[in-house]
């Protein structure tokens, strides 16, 4: 329902805007939903609004239903690229 | 996309179906952005036959009552009013027309965009239409907030928020629901969390949380499958690089302190208690529904729409009096048309010969 | 200093209207033909060839836009469409419609801009016209062209002629005209960099035919976008088109704006690109007249008419003609 792709924060400005990158589409978003927004972070933007920071890949849990399906299948463990 | 994704979505693939092995299940996803990810991505061509994925109330847009969309328009067709909105309204139908066709529309990428044309436009009114479940409403909760704040004057929202567990426990206290499980909205729950869901596992049905890549999708389809085949009835979290728990706090306890939870129409299903949301009395020289003369008038809701049972999964497009005749792409009557990928636009699509 | 603007006068036959024509259109246009001022233009005749004709209105907004403006566009949609069929366009007609008030620089800077896309393209424009309407009864500028081209009988072209075994190519990425557009129309801050392909290619229609003639259909996917545009060529021959998603050039910076907003790049208009169905083996020589970034994207089989795009995730899906305009959506 609701259309959210992940940016890379380029800059954060004082006015609650930060500048958000896309694959060399930039633009500005606010800053106004989220809290402890590091330059260089991805976000999650949903109209112009950061709504959630993501979390690193390396700190990601994935199910153990996957874990133990990509293991069976010798698909290494992390789920994704 | 890296050819180690693609392997894995082969063995996912080959993994549902025998997992299914021919039995029937249904699964439900909750989501417009799912409906459409699903479509584009050609999910369903990777599914066994007796896979059924259906498409329920979760494109907030397409549910919007015909009696709403008619205010924004009698609003957008006032002098001196401008109406911003997503794209998304433009070509849901009103009494007799949509936005699309009414006078001072302004489609907006940010609801942000709305509050510049405010303040560069103070001879006019402008109306930003309220649209969104729980992902959208606390973006507009923070302008109502910011606009406050500034005195902005010629500022309003008309909410027609909607609110997503009342229409999931709608579906799944349904004796006649032919639902297995569901695929749950990765965007809602980044505000909500998991959290939000788990009413589910006490009403016996499942889901998980699911992000929108092919990849996100197929690991959902088939973690629920698995318990599903299994037995297990719960609430799981596939999306965890943005869903937590508990959610976005901060964002999801702006939606509360703008709004309050009321009684709201669905297009195509019909009234359904504290779905929707209203504006505090503490903002309401904000709220569009206060602010001017003109008020809501009654619109009757297209008759015979069957959208509602549809969505129940108890009836197919072809089974509608509407479909494909009063009812098409271009001139759609219930939100399973008005969602270019809901059931019916997609019957319409596929079907149709 | 106020800007000059377009009066009522302007398409009234009188002086002002007089003034205008030379020393706008003539001057940025003039040729043999258009300077005589005659009511219509007598032309040369092609007696073992075919005539071709066609005609387009341009209504785009802004009317400057990322890469180009709607003289630039006039021209090359008509003259791309006359290519289209095989045809060398050989002449233009020009009709404004302008509402009062539109600055007369602006229309001068359209006109240079007409001039110049016409030079490069090798046409001339011989005929054209003006009107003004009041205030409010226009957006500005409104412009049709009409072309009138010829083909040699031994080419046909058409989007009939589709066979199966055919395959398909684009001469380039999609969707960047619509982008452009985007960019500068809505208000919507986003900054990128990509332009529109407004190009005509006429003299690359040329170049292909000058050493095959076995090409069975050209398209330009204008709007509406590739989906549009081959679900008509599989309507029209009567054949199933398969489609790679996997092979289909769009632009890092398209694509990134069309998962922002929702778009599918595969229903975005293009002024620049065209789709070419050919036989395998006429595929270098459509490469050779194109250039680099023209790709294989699909083939044609034997079946029903239809449009199916083979998904980069392994599935596949039907595609069909635009049903609506892409707004940006928040679903």
């Amino acid at each position: 329902m609701c259309l959210a792709i992940p940016v890379q924060v380029k800059e954060i400005k004082n006015n609650n805007r930060a500048v958000v990158d896309n694959n060399g589409v930039n633009f500005e978003a606010s800053t106004n939903l989220v809290e402890n927004l590091k330059v260089g972070d991805f976000v999650l933007i949903h109209a112009g609004f950061i709504i959630e920071i993501l979390t690193r890949d390396d700190a990601r849990e994935k199910l153990a239903l996957l874990e133990e399906f990509y293991q069976k299948t010798g698909r290494g463990k992390n789920g994704r690229e | 996309m890296a050819e180690s994704d693609k392997n894995k979505i082969k063995s996912l693939a080959d993994a549902i179906r025998d997992l299914v092995d021919d039995t029937p299940i249904t699964l439900m996803e909750v989501c417009g952005t799912h409906t459409m990810a699903i479509a584009r991505y050609g999910i369903k061509s990777l599914l066994p036959a007796s896979l059924d994925i259906v498409s329920g109330p979760g494109c907030p847009v397409c549910v919007t009552s015909a009696q709403d969309i008619q205010f924004a328009i009698d609003l957008a067709n006032q002098k001196d009013c401008l109406v911003a909105t997503f794209g998304d309204m433009i070509k849901v139908p009103g009494e007799s027309s949509n936005l699309g066709s009414a006078q001072n529309v302004e489609v907006v990428y940010s609801p942000f965009d709305a509050l510049e044309m405010a303040r560069q436009n103070p001879g006019k009114e402008i109306v930003l239409l309220g649209l969104g479940f729980e992902t959208t409403t606390p973006l507009i909760a923070s302008l109502i907030k910011s606009a406050a704040s500034s005195n902005l004057g010629n500022f309003s929202v008309l909410p027609m928020h909607k609110l997503v567990p009342p229409a999931l426990k709608l579906l799944v206290a349904d004796h006649d629901s032919k639902l297995d499980g569901f695929i749950l909205p990765g965007h809602v729950s980044a505000i909500t969390g998991t959290g939000y869901f788990e009413f589910l596992e006490t009403a016996g049905i499942g889901g998980v949380v699911s992000g929108f890549t092919s990849l996100d999708i197929m690991e959902s389809i088939y973690v629920l499958i698995a318990d599903i085949i299994a037995g297990r009835t719960r609430v799981l979290n596939n999306y965890e690089r943005v869903v937590r728990k508990n959610g976005n706090p901060k964002a999801f306890n702006l939606i509360w302190e703008v709004y309050e939870p009321e009684d709201s129409k669905w297009r195509g299903i019909g009234t359904i208690p504290a779905s929707g949301l209203h504006i505090k009395d503490k903002y309401e020289d904000l709220d569009a529904n206060c602010k001017f003369e003109l008020k809501k008038r009654e619109v009757e809701e297209p008759k015979g729409c069957i959208c509602g049972e549809i969505l129940m999964g108890r009836k197919k497009p072809k089974d509608c009096r509407h479909f494909g005749k009063t009812c098409t792409p271009l001139y759609p009557v219930g939100p399973c048309m008005v969602s270019s990928e809901g059931t019916c636009a997609a019957w319409y699509k596929y079907h149709k010969e | 200093m106020e800007p000059k603007i377009i009066t009522i006068n302007h398409g009234a036959g009188g002086r002002l209207m007089h003034e205008f024509i030379h020393d706008s259109i003539v001057a940025h246009l003039g040729n043999s033909k258009l300077d005589k001022m005659d009511d219509s233009s007598v032309l040369q005749n092609y007696p073992h060839k075919l005539p071709v004709l066609t005609t387009d209105s341009y209504v785009v907004h802004p009317v400057f836009f990322s890469g180009g403006d709607i003289g630039r566009l006039c021209v090359c949609g008509t003259v791309n469409d006359l290519a289209a069929s095989g045809a060398e366009p050989l002449a233009l007609t020009l009709s404004f419609i302008l509402e009062e008030g539109f600055e007369l620089e602006k229309l001068d800077k359209i006109i240079a801009s007409i001039g110049k896309t016409a030079k490069e393209a090798g046409v001339e424009i011989v005929t054209g016209d003006t009107k003004v309407v009041e205030k409010g009864k226009g957006d500005g500028i409104f412009i049709n062209t009409a072309g009138l081209g010829f083909v040699d009988p031994g080419v046909s072209i058409s989007s009939h002629n589709t066979l199966p075994g055919d395959l398909v190519l684009v001469t380039g990425p999609l969707g960047n005209h619509e982008m452009a557009l985007f960019k500068d129309r809505e208000n919507m801050n986003f900054q990128y960099s990509v332009q529109s392909d407004v190009t005509p290619l006429n003299l690359k229609v040329k170049e292909l035919l000058a050493h095959t003639r076995n090409i069975h259909t050209i398209k330009d996917p204008t709007r509406g976008g590739l989906a549009s545009a081959l679900t008509e060529i599989a309507q029209n021959s009567q054949v199933r088109i398969e489609l790679e998603e996997e092979k289909i050039p769009v632009d890092k910076e398209v694509k990134a704006m069309c998962d922002l907003v929702g778009f599918d790049p595969l229903y975005l208009a293009n002024e620049g690109k065209y789709i070419i169905v050919c036989p395998p083996e006429e595929t270098p020589k459509v490469k050779a007249a194109f250039g680099s970034e023209t790709t294989v994207i699909g083939q044609v089989e034997k079946g029903q008419p239809d449009l199916i795009l083979n998904t980069a995730s392994g599935g596949n899906r039907r595609l069909i003609m635009m049903e609506n305009i892409q707004l940006p959506r928040i679903c």
